[in-house]
């Protein structure tokens, strides 16, 4: 059996990975950019691999993500979503993955609401590979590695700029997991949000936090604006309207001008128009979103390969 | 002619201001004799090296029977105890059905008797069916046996039922004893709120919702002049609130669960459900106060809240696994290093884990008085072993310390003058 690349065994956060390894998951991930531009978009790498998707929590572009980047590379892909497994029967998540696991798939790519849960099941599961796909609010890598993988093509390199990350922290996988690797890439964080949606203690990150959103604006490279679930915000009494959030944390054109014109806008999606982010701010050409969601494939491309040990030459 | 006798040992009790090396002798199941022996026994346990003292009580127990057999019932949880030393427990009202009528009180008492193995006293629940709306009859479930009253798993969270349950309560000198947690400020969570709950990205509990709790019960009873008793304290204002409420002369104790003053929340840094309880493991800071209150005296009781879990409720990711872990094997062991850390003399130690809350619960044990009960604990303060959870004598696996080295292993535990417990199994 093919060893896997970079010494992974499972993806499980950024915390476990070194400068290293992320940087040969961006690069690898960059190579396969290629592949998804070709008219056909087939290469044999993962012939002979089979890859289930296991998610528990909704998602488009993730699932979808992983599900092309598996097929473009010849894998077995199987996806499974919450609402059409057993755990609706009643399957505890631990049966619903060593079941899963004794069908003997290469990698089980998972989300889940239970932060922990890659690391909760790597202990009963052998002989599986783990990625884990979001789970909770404690680490996203996937979309890490995509960021880091547009951040290359369009600042080059990261070392030294600053990223401001703005929305919902307390609640953001992404968040935690940016400001992971910000310490291991070397840029700097800074993160914008009233304490309402800020976790305890989250300056030992070696963040900079803000309360005031134009503040902050000064000296941004990068603008990351988190989704923010406006349901959740008004009933727990995060924010008082999506009115006043829009006006105090929403990036409009305003923002963007003041933040200098070096400034690129990122979003991990799915966007809430006209409340984290304004209309023409999204669909304008400093926004990276959907460069993101191109280059999302190529990492998952590069995650599944580097845990399937390589496979085959081309 | 006596029974057994006890030779060698270091003899400590508390309560009676003993702490040499002298014989202890039984007869009919009771405490013949302390001192020097000159006679014959039937039966003679070389203590030598070993410490001799009262059987230890633990006032905070959770056992599932009647209800939820699989996880506990008193059979196991009575070997669990004599395992740990312990002859008496307390054991708290959330069964199912819950300890809110006397009619339960008599039946888990009853239950424990024909076990045999250690004593057991219900406390009863402050509020009917647990519900924290209306008081349970009090005075009937104390004739039943009921040593205090509680609804611990939960708060008595309305003010207005606690004012009234302490005015009641105190009208008959019962004590009751809180579980202290502002749900307003942990529901939803799992561990303490603080840098390792952020890094896990799992909702914390704040230490606020244990302390807000207690300064409000202080001042309902600094007003009822009742008796307050806070369980399983684990945060540095919590025991401060309570230190200076007792200064003020206000009748408030409270006890330290060993979790609490052991380990600290970095336990739960790899999502370890074993190390998940209510209220959650803290900081170090706390740890340290959860220690200076016990070596100062504002917290005269050990207590372990064991609550055993089926595994299956324990192994479904942090987030979701029950609160709670086992901890009647390992007080006495995990208790021992406050003594070899210099916090509290042996003596003193042993009196939080017997005659203290013997005290606080009118209890006849936790004491080596002639013509008591003789039940006693038999213990050897520096022998190192390894906790192996899949040999726990509890049905509940959920310990932190498995595989942890420990030091200080009970070698008997004596229970109305016999041996029920002696080196490692339990004597039927």
């Amino acid at each position: 059996m093919p060893k896997p690349l970079f010494g992974l065994k499972h993806l499980f956060g950024i915390a476990d990975l070194s400068r290293e390894q992320i940087k040969s998951l961006v690069d690898l991930g960059d190579d396969f950019i290629e592949i998804n531009s070709r008219d056909s978009k087939k290469a044999p790498t993962l012939r002979g691999k089979t890859i289930i998707n296991l998610f528990f929590e909704n998602s488009t572009r993730t699932r979808t993500s992983f599900e092309i980047a598996g097929k473009r590379l010849s894998a077995d892909v199987i996806n499974i979503s919450a609402s059409t497994s057993a755990t609706k029967k009643g399957e505890s998540l631990l049966d619903t993955g060593q079941t899963l696991a004794a069908m003997q798939p290469h990698v089980l790519v998972i989300r889940h609401s239970i932060a922990g849960t890659c690391e909760f099941l790597a202990e009963f599961l052998d002989n599986t590979a783990l990625i884990n796909a979001g789970d909770g609010s404690h680490e996203h890598p996937t979309q890490i590695l995509t960021d880091l993988l547009t951040l290359k093509h369009n600042i080059g390199d990261i070392e030294g700029k600053t990223m401001t990350i703005v929305g919902d922290i307390t609640h953001s996988r992404v968040a935690r997991s940016h400001m992971l690797a910000a310490k291991i890439m070397g840029y700097k964080v800074r993160i914008v949000a009233p304490k309402t949606l800020l976790p305890s203690h989250i300056e030992r990150y070696g963040c900079e936090v803000y309360y005031d959103f134009d503040a902050a604006l000064e000296g941004t490279d990068i603008l990351y604006m988190l989704r923010v679930q406006t349901e959740r915000l008004t009933t727990n009494c995060y924010f008082p309207s999506v009115r006043e959030y829009h006006e105090t944390y929403g990036l409009n054109m305003k923002r963007l001008k003041a933040a200098g014109d070096h400034c690129m806008v990122m979003h991990p999606g799915p966007m809430n128009r006209g409340v984290e982010i304004a209309t023409d701010v999204a669909d304008s050409m400093k926004s990276l979103i959907l460069q993101q969601v191109e280059h999302g494939v190529a990492i998952r491309m590069a995650a599944l390969t580097a845990l399937c040990g390589g496979g085959e030459s081309e | 002619m006596s029974d057994i006798l006890i030779t060698n040992g270091r003899v400590i009790d508390p309560a009676n201001k003993i702490d040499e090396v002298c014989d202890i002798w039984l007869a009919d199941g009771k405490v013949a004799g302390v001192g020097v022996f000159k006679g014959t026994a039937t039966q003679t346990i070389d203590a030598k090296g070993l410490v001799v003292c009262p059987g230890l009580i633990d006032m905070h127990v959770h056992l599932r029977e009647p209800g939820e057999e699989w996880k506990e019932d008193i059979e196991s949880g009575s070997q669990a105890a004599i395992a740990g030393g312990i002859t008496s427990i307390c054991t708290m009202p959330n069964t199912e059905p819950c300890i809110d009528h006397a009619g339960i009180v008599m039946q888990v008492i009853n239950r424990a008797k024909e076990i045999g193995l250690c004593n057991l006293h219900p406390i009863g629940a402050v509020t009917r069916n647990l519900k924290g709306t209306e008081l349970t009859e009090m005075r009937e479930l104390s004739r039943a046996g009921a040593v205090a009253f509680s609804d611990d798993g939960k708060p008595v969270w309305h003010a207005g039922v606690m004012r009234k349950a302490l005015e009641y309560s105190s009208s008959f000198n019962y004590i009751i004893i809180q579980h202290a947690e502002e749900k307003q400020l942990t529901e939803g969570g799992s561990v303490n709120e603080g840098w390792v709950s952020t890094q896990l990205g799992v909702q914390g509990m704040p230490v606020e919702g244990e302390d807000s709790m207690i300064a409000r019960d202080i001042m309902l009873t600094r007003r009822a002049d009742a008796r307050y008793h806070v369980a399983h304290i684990s945060s540095k204002g919590a025991v401060e609130l309570v230190r200076s409420a007792q200064k003020e002369g206000l009748n408030v104790t409270t006890e330290a669960a060993p979790h609490h003053f052991a380990l600290t929340e970095d336990e739960v840094l790899n999502f370890n459900a074993d190390a998940k309880m209510s209220p959650p493991l803290r900081t170090e800071e706390d740890r340290l106060a959860v220690i200076e209150g016990l070596r100062d005296g504002t917290i005269t009781v050990i207590a372990t809240d064991h609550a055993p879990h089926h595994e299956d409720d324990k192994r479904c990711g942090l987030s979701c696994a029950a609160f709670g872990i086992v901890g009647l094997e390992t007080m006495l062991p995990v208790s021992l290093d406050l003594e070899r850390a210099g916090v509290l003399k042996m003596a003193d130690l042993i009196a939080t884990m017997t005659s203290n809350p013997a005290d606080l619960l009118n209890l006849p044990e936790g004491r080596l008085n002639l013509g008591n009960a003789a039940d006693i604990c038999i213990f050897d303060p520096n022998k190192t072993w390894t906790l192996d959870r899949s040999k726990l004598f509890s049905k509940g696996r959920n310990t932190p310390w498995h595989y942890r080295k420990m030091t200080g292993q009970v070698q008997y535990t004596l229970k109305d003058g016999r041996i029920v417990f002696e080196k490692g199994e339990v004597k039927s």
